[in-house]
Parts: structure tokens; sequence; C-alpha cells
């Protein structure tokens, strides 16, 4: 097989896409927090490209792409190490260079990461977030990225077993990119506990404006984490691009309805957030839903994540930007409303239970949900502890309060100049 | 000599300026502050949870005058500032003992 470019062409840009959200996310975060912290925020997420980059590099593509070690559980880590094996003109995944389909996969592995960090604001030492980083997506992603995208190609290269033996649908990555983050988020809140001030102050967004701009851009990345993971320049490309659209138009206005009736107003940040809330459950659902499917899929999910984003306050956990609310709950609407909303009249060609498939899609994608949940937040959870006990990974009480830009940072976001900084 | 110091509602203030400028008045040194009096706070309702908001925004405003126009300048400030309703602030005055412009030394009155 030789090299398409029509298709190669398409996943250059779409792995500069999926790239594009992690900065895009950086703002969407950064704007959440108030302005003492906005640059620890934004550097959680840009620092997440730099330690995933280098270990998916060493180590990380081949856990998760490499040969299948046993009953689709992992990859061999050695098999590609280096990543000096791709280097061929002869080494293809489907129509495009493998090196290019590592790249594009590189991408997913640091948004994954850098989605976690807004669980997290205000009061994470940054060393600790780092060495989090390198090694929660080693344990953690790794694993189950290989579980859910690492396909069969033929006798000799097995994959993970949520693709191939359970069959469940996630198409560019549901569970183990958004229930994973999700899961991981909430058993990382739970370790470090609540920001001074949690629950009796609203912490409201500090740059309103940052956070649209950062939601602007995840839109628009998106296109290259889903019609990208189509690997191809072609139909099922194109359908996944349309169904982004829509649910996440659907997703936005559900969450404004929910606010309006719910609080009397509707909110920007609710607007970013229903973006966010669509954009989630649409990733595996988009090959397998019609147009109408999706915006379903898209307001049903972010009317759930909108009731969700209250019950850290019932519930006492500090998840600060909603990660969970958001991309668990959405990550998880998204997954099971496949086996309920797929037709074949989509790209995937299965029915699920309103298309008279029964029940049979729903289990599968409830499966791979459950396995992901329970396996990410036991790790994340025993992770966070063992860093804890060992490294420490909460700042100090003063410097929650003196806010850790500085602290960690040695700069703040915004200097405004002032009486004391000159000036007649 | 007495300082005027009037907290009034921030919606309330250009009209207050334009009003005291009008009225004669030369300089005065404008701060937004926040606090707390009769008015109370409120309940704020955002993202579903509802925070009790006790400080609220106000405009404070310190003016210099000679004794005599003293009168003449709250009445100025209670006007403008009044819509009759709870929360339209303050204004109160305290004795000064001496003014002395930077520039020239002048002091006391002429410093005004």
């Amino acid at each position: 097989m030789a090299i398409n470019t029509g298709d190669t062409a398409w996943m250059l840009v779409s792995t500069a896409l999926v790239l594009l959200m992690t900065p895009g996310l950086a703002l969407f975060y950064g704007g959440q927090v108030r302005a003492r912290s906005a640059l620890n925020m934004i550097m959680m997420s840009f620092v997440s490209m730099g330690v995933v980059g280098v270990i998916w590099v060493i180590y990380g593509y081949s856990m998760t792409f490499g040969r299948d070690l046993d009953s689709g559980l992992l990859g061999d880590p050695t098999e590609f190490i280096g990543l000096s094996a791709l280097l061929s003109e002869d080494a293809l995944f489907g129509g495009i260079p493998t090196i290019l389909f590592a790249a594009f996969q590189a991408m997913f592995a640091v948004i994954t990461v850098a989605l976690i960090s807004g669980a997290v604001a205000d009061r994470m030492k940054f060393g600790a977030w780092v060495l989090f980083a390198g090694i929660w997506v080693t344990l953690v992603y790794f694993p189950i990225a290989h579980w859910v995208f690492d396909f069969d190609s033929g006798e000799s290269d097995p994959g993970g077993w949520i693709a191939n033996d359970l069959a469940a649908i996630d198409f560019a990555g549901g569970t183990a990119v958004h229930i994973n983050a999700g899961v991981a988020a909430l058993a990382l809140a739970l370790v470090l506990g609540k920001r001074v001030g949690f629950g009796s102050k609203p912490f409201k967004p500090h740059n309103l404006t940052m956070v649209m701009l950062g939601a602007a851009l995840l839109w628009f990345g998106w296109f290259g984490f889903n019609a990208g993971s189509a690997v191809g320049s072609n139909y099922l490309a194109s359908v996944t691009f349309f169904n982004t659209i829509v649910a996440t138009g659907a997703g936005m206005l559900a969450w404004l309805l929910v606010e309006k009736i719910r609080d009397g107003h509707s909110t920007t940040l609710g607007a970013a957030s229903g973006i966010v809330a669509g954009l989630v459950a649409i990733t595996p659902a988009c090959s397998s839903v019609t147009p109408v499917g999706a915006i379903l899929v898209g307001a049903i999910s972010s009317i759930l994540s909108a009731y969700a984003v209250g019950l850290k306050y019932k519930f006492g956990y500090d998840d600060s930007l909603d990660v969970v609310g958001v991309h668990l709950v959405s990550g998880l609407a998204g997954s099971l409303l496949v086996g309920v909303f797929a037709s074949s009249a989509a790209p995937a060609g299965v029915d699920g239970l309103l298309y008279g498939g029964g029940a049979d899609q729903l289990i599968k994608q409830a499966i791979a949900c459950v396995a992901v949940i329970g396996y990410c937040f036991i790790v994340t959870f025993l992770l966070g502890k063992i860093l804890d006990k060992t490294i420490g990974i909460r700042v100090k009480r003063e410097e929650e309060i003196a806010g850790v830009d500085l602290v960690y940072h040695a700069e703040s976001a915004y200097e405004l100049g002032g009486v004391f900084k000159g000036g007649r | 000599m007495l300082l005027i110091t009037a907290i009034i509602k921030p919606g309330a203030f250009e009209e207050v300026k334009d009003a005291l400028r009008a009225a004669g008045v030369k300089g005065m040194t404008v701060s937004e502050v926040s606090g707390m009096g009769r008015q109370g706070g409120h309940v704020e309702v955002y993202r579903g949870a509802e925070y009790p908001i006790d400080l609220i925004s106000k405009v404070r405003l310190e003016i210099l005058a000679e004794d005599k126009e003293a009168k003449g300048i709250i009445n100025v400030i209670v006007k403008t500032a009044s819509t009759n309703s709870i929360g339209d602030g303050k204004v109160w005055t305290t004795p000064v003992h001496d003014v002395v412009r930077v520039r020239t030394g002048e002091s006391g009155e002429a410093a005004i």
C-alpha cells in the first residue's frame, strides 16, 4: 500500500488542530480561576505538552500501540522505543505514515493529562503536578488508550480488549480521554482537599473573554480530534465533522436553558460549559449517530452536566473547574447514548436501543465505561496518596491565599502598574 | 474647615460630580469602596449554587470645604444622589485642623 496524499494532508492538519486544543484548554481554564493563579493554571496545560510529548517518544507510543503483551491489556513498551522503527517510507498506518499516526495520537495523551488540571486549581505544587503528569500518563492513560484505540491489525499485531474483544464503540475517546480525565480529576481532587473558602465564596472566573476564546479554540481543534480520528480524508471524516458541529450547538443551548430555568439567567460560562459538554458527548458517538441523534446526544448530556456541576457542593469535593461534572458526566452520557441512538444509517453501521438493535451495544458501552472508571479511579487515587505522603502535593495555606503564580512562577498574570510602579 | 465625606451608589456618581462642579466645587478625591449598612447584602446565584453577598460596592467622595460652604455642598450631594431608596448612602463632615498646598506652602482656607 502506498501513501495516500489526501489522507496524509488531512491528518497533518488534524494533528495540528488537536495540539491547538491544549493551549485552548489553557485559556479556557486560565480564565476561570482567580487572577492570582491564572498563570499556574495555564502552565499545567502547557507543561503537559512537554512531559507527555517526551515520554510518548521514549515508551508511550509503544505502550499504547505496541504489540499486545497479554489479553489486550497493555502494549509492549519496548517494541518502538525511541520511535526510530517508524522512520521508513514503508511504515504506513492505513494510507498515512505511521509516524504521523504517532504524532496524532500523542496529542490525545497530552490533552487528557491537561484536562485533569482543572480539578486541582489554585492549590497543587507545580513540581508535584509535573511528576503526577508523567506517572499518570504511564500508569493510566497508556494502558487505557491501548484498550480503546489499538485495533487488531492481523494475527501478528493484536490490539486492546475494549476495541477488539468487547467491540464497544468509542470513536474518538469518550472513555479513554474524557471519562478517564474526569475520574482522575475526581480522585486527585479528593486527595488534595478543598480550596480555602470553597463553598462560601463563588470563586467567579476572573476573565470570561479568555474562557470564551479557549472554548472557541477547543471547538475548532475538536474537528481534528473527531474527524481526524477517521484517519482519512473521506466520508467518515465528513459525518463525524458534521456531528461535531450540531451536538455542540445543541449542548450550548441546553446548558443555557437549564441555567435560565434554575438560576434565572444564562451565563457566558454556561455557554462555554455547554459547548464543551456537547463536544465531549459527541466524541464517542460521532461515527454512530445521525445528525438528529447528535443533537439529542449533545443536548441530553449537556443537561446532565449542567445539573451535575452542583454536586461538588453537596458532596464536598472541590472539582474546581468542573472536570468531573463536564468530562466524566458528558463522557459517560455520550458513551452510553451510543447504545441508545446508534443508527445503522451512520458510518459505524450499528443499531442501538431506539433503532431496534436491542440492548446489546448499550451493555458493551456500559462495560467499557465501568472498566475505565474502576481502573482509573483506583490507580489515580493511590498515585495521589503516595505522592502526597512522600513529596506532598498541596501548597501551604498562606501560599494558596497569596496565589500560586508568585510562589511557583515568580510572575503575575497582570502587571497593571499602579501607584508604586512609577508615573507622574 | 471641614472634610466632607460622602458614600454614594456607584450609579449616582457621575451626576453628583457634575452637580458639584456646577455648584463651584473645584476639587474632590474619589475612591471605589465596598461596605455594608442598612441595605444589607443579597443572595447571588451562580452555577446553581447560592452565595450571600454582604459587601456592596460604593463610591466615596472626599471634599475639603470652608465651614460656610459645607452646608450647600452637602445639599447638592444629597439632592442629586437620593433615589429615595435604601442604600443611597451617607454624608458626614469632620473638622479639619489645617490644610497645606504642597506646591506653594499656602495653608488654611487659602489652600482649599
